[in-house]
């Protein structure tokens, strides 16, 4: 099986190898039979790729330790469930999956433009299956996931138990797909500059592909953030981290870019800024992988160092290069056909809007990088945490929220005072209402910020609502239709402009969520013994008992806590913090060796709309130490003192891992017969709901956006497009290349 | 007004905040920073009362509890050095002996004593090298 993987990844090498050289060959004489030859290869790949990966799923499923990947990720007591998202926590396995995402998106973009732009599409196959080469040659070089011992263990180590959450079976995949969709605008906008075809058509085709990577790369990130705020017992959800901001660069380019390509193609304007957008989109996407993999900055992520950096940076610097220099020699064709006719206008909030969101790139890359290129300037590494994003994030994430809310209702090209009256008044009302109540009614003045974050959030929402309502309106005049009915013909008949809208509406939720979590949250550090109580926010947390469990696979310490405000039972939490064995820690004895392994928390966790309380223990152990100390000494002299042959009996064995695992049982088990005071982290915090709420809400308006038009509508939209904007004139590609 | 003039003041404008933002970041970044060390850097440079981040691996077998207390050495990366730290505060779930950490420390006395909850462990989840017992 490990043979067929490796000669499936050889021969996509080789496959990759033939459609670079047939596309460009191609491309360079015309003949689209070599074109053609080049885009088939591109699915030859995804098939090869999808066999690759059955072999690679089929090993974990069948536990096969021959494999060395499976050996160190999986084990025969790994859930099934688990055992099929084994494969990408490992390096191997992962890019094993970028190709397979990266040839299954170029072969879904190259099919569906078979037909058309007939030019840029073979450029665009040579970078798709360049970027398939790069990292189909790490799995071949550098990180086969198909190697193999010869000496199998009869064990896996078995998957990170603070992977066994259902969020990591599609928090990757969600990120790798962002990642790779971010490759065809990419690939697309290098074919469209060698080519010099820059008119719309280009744009026009992989404006989806770019929002579909901004769909999965936001799922993937607010995945991510779920899955820190309920496995990490720290409480957070978002933590500035390094392969956080990975994700969040990109993902804030593409905003930027699914933004600007609107002004592009109503008015022909920046069509500079909308390449190089496209460009360091997916630029910033491989440096995400970079910093993924290379572990050249410290993270609570750590993906540890690995030979991959270097060949990552060749990338990274091949794509910046080769990208300043196709739009410095292209940028007499990408010049605007169209000026700012005034600031009050739509096109120029959107440009204010891209402006802030690149301004927020560039200081999440500074910060990130910051250790970098201070030990690079002064020789030591400085490092600056989260706190230092606060001044700049917090007051660009505001303009962004009131951008939201006033580009759906300004209008194109100059705004007059009666769009202003008409279309403004109902929302700075809502917004000046909200303010006002808050300031009088609730604590939010205390904090500037999160008051103004609530005050815009509700303009925003405000504007979508009346955007959506005086739609429906106008629908229902025409066709009487019952509201419902009307409100889903509005939003089938524009997808993209109404679905936008909700995603507005989205944001402006998420961010009230982060604002009022942030701004409000009330946590107590506490060590309680049972029956005593501590009191966060208002809610009296009492410590009712203590829960212990020992099995073969870990111990855990738990409490029951019941929750109480004003007197009245809220709810009953239960947490617990287990330990899993370290097998490859030698300090450790037979017994120590259950207490002192990895951690993972169980979060008591009670969430809702207004606010989630939030719960997890930190047993200590000291008390234990002793025994445990004990335990390890008895434990030693008995199996030093066995024979060879009492070593080697099964039955001897079997009984000296029944008495370990009843030692351990019973140490277990005083944290309830003997029970001492305990560590709990109680966290307090507001509107959290509302981050998961927003979130599902982004990728509900994303899903109607990208949902496919109708073909009826698609080709009267397009023919609307064409009378409304001339295309650039063509140039044949052999002249230009 | 003359639009050339219009585009000019547009341009300069977004040039200031543009300086502006970069230069309150530059600042924000040197003053803000914290020096991040390893074990052998600590032990040679760390001043009494002064914080420093220190990067490194938890040393296997060098994990004790003192009450609420956390006890444990990190390892320099390069060189057989070790520092003992005295840590109270949330543990992260992937703390772990042979684990990456960073954690913010005061050096009081002959031991240095971590920041409250100021202690994040790399995440073993995925592409951590071999990692091996000292």
């Amino acid at each position: 099986m490990a043979l067929i993987g490796r000669a499936l990844l050889i021969l996509a090498l080789l496959v990759i190898v033939y459609g670079i050289a047939t596309s460009l060959y191609g491309a360079r004489t015309g003949r689209a039979e070599w074109v053609a030859s080049g885009r088939r290869s591109v699915y030859t790949l995804a098939g090869l790729m999808v066999g690759a990966f059955a072999i690679l799923e089929i090993a974990f499923l069948r536990s096969d330790f021959a494999f060395n990947v499976v050996a160190n990720t999986s084990s025969t007591t790994t859930p099934t469930f688990y055992k099929l998202a084994a494969p990408w926590s490992s390096q191997q396995g992962s890019l094993l999956l970028w190709v397979l995402l990266l040839s299954l998106w170029s072969s879904l973009i190259l099919f569906l433009t078979r037909h058309r732009v007939r030019e840029i599409a073979p450029y665009a196959t040579a970078v798709l299956l360049g970027f398939a080469g790069f990292f189909a040659s790490l799995a071949v070089f550098y990180a086969n996931p198909f190697a193999t011992s010869a000496n199998p263990p009869p064990q896996g180590a078995g998957l990170d138990p603070l992977l066994l959450h259902p969020s990591m079976m599609i928090h990757p995949p969600m990120l790798y797909s962002g990642y790779t969709l971010l490759t065809v605008p990419f690939a697309f906008a290098v074919g469209a500059l060698i080519t010099g075809r820059l008119g719309n058509e280009w744009l026009m085709i992989v404006r989806r592909f770019a929002l579909a990577a901004w769909l999965f790369l936001g799922i993937g990130i607010l995945l991510g953030a779920r899955w820190s705020y309920t496995e990490l017992g720290w409480g957070g959800y978002w933590a500035w981290d390094p392969v956080e901001n990975a994700a969040l660069m990109p993902w804030l380019c593409a905003t930027a870019f699914i933004h600007s390509i609107m002004i592009q193609e109503k008015r022909g304007m920046l069509k500079i800024w909308n390449a190089s957008l496209v460009l360091a989109s997916a630029t910033l996407a491989i440096l995400g992988t970079f910093l993924v993999r290379s572990g050249i900055l410290d993270s609570i992520h750590a993906f540890g160092a690995s030979t991959l950096g270097v060949p990552f940076v060749v990338l990274i610097g091949v794509m910046v290069i080769s990208s300043i220099g196709l739009v410095i020699w292209r940028r007499p064709q990408l010049q605007s056909e169209a000026q700012l006719d005034s600031l009050l206008s739509r096109e120029a909030i959107f440009l204010l809007q891209n402006l802030v969101l690149v301004a927020m790139v560039f200081v999440i890359f500074w910060i990130t990088f910051f250790p970098l290129i201070s030990e690079a300037l002064t020789g030591t590494k400085v490092s600056v945490g989260p706190p230092a994003f606060r001044p700049f994030i917090v007051p660009l994430a505001l303009v962004l929220v009131l951008l939201s809310g006033i580009g759906p209702l300004i209008a194109w090209r100059r705004v007059t005072a009666s769009n202003l009256r008409r279309n403004f008044t109902f929302p700075v009302l809502v917004g000046v209402a909200t303010c006002a109540t808050l300031l009088l009614a609730s604590d939010a003045n205390a904090r500037p910020f999160a008051l103004i974050m609530f005050s815009l959030g509700a303009f925003v929402i405000a504007s979508v609502v009346q955007e959506l309502w005086r739609g429906t309106s106008a629908r229902r005049a025409t066709t009487h239709d019952p509201l419902p009915i009307a409100f889903g013909g509005l939003i089938r008949r524009n997808r993209r402009r109404y679905g936008g809208y909700i995603v507005h509406a989205g944001l402006a939720v998420l961010l009230i969520g982060v604002a009022g979590s942030s701004s409000f949250q009330h946590s107590n550090n506490v060590t309680l013994a049972p029956g005593q109580r501590a009191t966060v926010d208002g809610y009296a947390i009492s410590y009712v008992r203590p829960t212990a469990q020992a099995s073969a696979a870990k111990v855990t310490f738990g409490a029951v806590l019941s929750v109480s405000k004003g007197g009245r039972h809220v709810t009953t939490l239960t947490t617990a913090r287990s330990f899993y064995p370290a097998p490859d820690d030698p300090t450790l004895g037979p017994i120590s060796d259950a207490f002192n392994g990895q951690a993972d928390s169980q979060v008591g966790l009670q969430a809702g709309l207004t606010r989630d309380i939030w719960t997890v223990v930190n047993p200590d152990l000291t008390p234990l130490q002793g025994l445990i100390t004990d335990g390890d000494r008895k434990f030693l002299q008995l199996m030093t003192s066995l024979t060879p042959a009492q070593a080697s009996s099964p039955t001897v064995v079997n009984w000296v891992r029944d008495e370990r695992a009843q030692a351990i049982t019973e140490l277990t088990d005083r944290f309830v017969t003997h029970p001492w005071p305990v560590s709990f982290l109680l966290i307090v915090s507001p509107l959290v709901t509302w981050i998961w709420l927003g979130a599902i809400i982004i990728a509900g308006g994303g899903l109607i956006a990208l949902w496919p038009v109708p073909a009826v509508a698609r080709r009267r939209a397009a023919s609307r497009s064409a009378s409304r904007r001339p295309t650039a004139p063509a140039v044949p590609a052999r002249e230009t290349a | 007004m003359d639009p050339s003039r219009k585009r000019a003041i547009r341009l300069t404008v977004a040039l200031t905040a543009a300086l502006l933002l970069a230069s309150a970041l530059i600042w924000t970044s040197f003053s803000a920073g914290q020096e991040e060390l390893t074990a052998s850097q600590l032990l040679k440079n760390a001043k009494p009362g002064q914080s420093y981040i220190l990067a490194g691996t938890v040393l296997y077998g060098s994990v004790q509890h003192e009450g609420d207390a956390l006890l444990f050495s990190v390892r320099d990366p390069k060189l057989r050095v070790s520092v003992r730290v005295r840590y109270t505060g949330a543990v992260p779930d992937p703390f772990a002996p042979g684990r990456g950490v960073l954690v913010t420390v005061q050096k009081q006395g002959g031991t240095f004593i971590g920041e409250q909850n100021s202690l994040t462990t790399k995440c073993p989840s995925k592409y951590q090298a071999e990692a091996s017992p000292s």
